[in-house]
């Protein structure tokens, strides 16, 4: 194809989505809308994976059989979202075991709030309450993203969403209606888990390089800086709810503007995160790495199983 | 041998009465691994009464691209709408 052609489909690829029309799997899509693509939704799928690690720990930990089996509903729904995610993915030509491979090689990226550890019970509370906070509104303007394997997606995600904050939240308040004990814990937890979730909706607008970019392919609605303050308007008053302190001495309600105004994030925390140098960089990948190696020989019997049985099929046959 | 699972696609019965509806697709080694992964990670609030597995690599699909040539018989056929034909008020509701 001529540099002109290839310009001339660009045009017209950009009006589909400026008219909100969906692109499809087999349609014609730049080069860059594909590769852009891929890297967001694996992103998204490992974030899924790698977020089953920091709960997993907690599964036969858990207080009481309710939650045990709410933590590992939710566990579970976190499994089915990279599923889905890493099937839509995969519709770009990629295939599963080179995504795979990306996350194991350090790659592609997730999520940088899973390279925290979860310390105490309380932990999966805050984690419920605020990284899946953050999640949701990161992911509901998703639901009406251009590419349709996506937005199918992430429509069934966000149904499946909202159990996990609720689940949080009622831990949060089981805490701290509880003991003092349980009520330092359930401020410990938050204490720790503020600023990541705050980090977690991404760098601020200066810094962001796809920003404008993924705007106009509707994979981003809004920026992040919008996302964060949305983020802490709706989580403050569920604070004071519970009846605990946000770890922000400069956060401030803003009559003017009607939204708090928040302290600095501590950005050089967040890179080094992303750079592989969080507290639990190592630890989560090797974890998916082993789980992984260890299910090899499980995935072959499976299949020589399969082999096998199609084998005794097409011999019948005859 | 390529180790790889193959990759099925997920057809769901919603409820009786509608028809079974893409929902996505997942990998399994063979059909029945194919049923059960399915239930698992499509139908996990009773999304379903029905599933149906097909091997991707069994569906033959259009190409978009041959959209204008594929579906372009279907443009110029107004005379197979109720409102090519054109009757008299009187006659109300047809």
């Amino acid at each position: 194809m001529s540099n002109e052609q290839i310009k001339n489909l660009e045009e017209i690829f950009e009006a589909r989505i400026a008219r909100d029309e969906k692109i499809e799997a087999k349609d014609w899509m730049p080069e860059k809308y594909r590769k852009t693509h891929i890297r967001q939704i694996s992103q998204h799928a490992h974030s899924e994976i790698v977020g089953m690690l920091p709960e997993g720990n907690w599964i036969s930990r858990a207080p009481s059989l309710r939650r045990k089996a709410a933590l590992l509903a939710k566990v579970q729904d976190e499994a089915g979202h990279g599923l889905y995610l890493y099937s839509a993915c995969e519709t770009l030509g990629i295939s599963r075991e080179e995504l795979y491979q990306q996350l194991h090689s350090g790659k592609a990226k997730y999520s940088s709030i899973f390279n925290y550890p979860t310390l105490t019970w309380a932990d999966m509370g805050a984690v419920g309450w605020l990284v899946d906070g953050a999640a949701i509104i990161n992911q509901v303007p998703l639901c009406n993203t251009s590419f349709g394997p996506y937005a199918r997606a992430m429509v069934r995600v966000c149904k499946e969403e909202s159990f996990h904050q609720r689940q949080g939240f009622e831990i949060m308040l089981k805490l701290c209606n509880g003991s003092k004990e349980q009520k330092d814990m359930a401020q410990d937890a938050l204490n720790r888990w503020w600023w990541p979730s705050l980090m977690m909706l991404g760098p601020t607008d200066a810094e962001s390089v796809h920003t404008e970019q993924s705007m106009k392919w509707k994979l981003k609605r809004k920026s992040n800086d919008d996302l964060r303050q949305q983020f802490i308007d709706q989580t403050v008053p569920q604070a004071d709810l519970l009846g605990l302190t946000i770890p922000d001495p400069d956060l401030k309600f803003n009559k003017q503007t009607g939204s708090y105004d928040f302290g600095a994030i501590d950005w050089d925390e967040f890179w080094q995160v992303v750079k592989g140098h969080g507290p639990c960089n190592k630890q989560r990948i090797s974890a998916r790495v082993a789980a992984w190696d260890n299910g090899a020989w499980v995935r072959d019997a499976a299949m020589a199983h399969a082999s096998k049985k199609q084998a005794i099929k097409v011999k019948i046959a005859i | 041998m390529d180790n790889n699972w193959p990759l099925w696609e997920i057809f769901v019965r919603s409820k009786n009465g509608l028809e079974h509806r893409h929902f996505g697709s997942l990998h399994a080694a063979d059909q029945e691994m194919a049923l059960e992964n399915a239930r698992d990670v499509y139908t996990r609030r009773n999304e379903g009464v029905s599933i149906w597995v097909v091997k991707s690599s069994d569906i033959t699909a259009s190409n978009p691209e041959n959209n204008g040539e594929l579906f372009e018989p279907a443009q110029d056929k107004v005379y197979r709408h109720p409102t090519f034909y054109k009757l008299p008020d009187e006659v109300k509701h047809m």
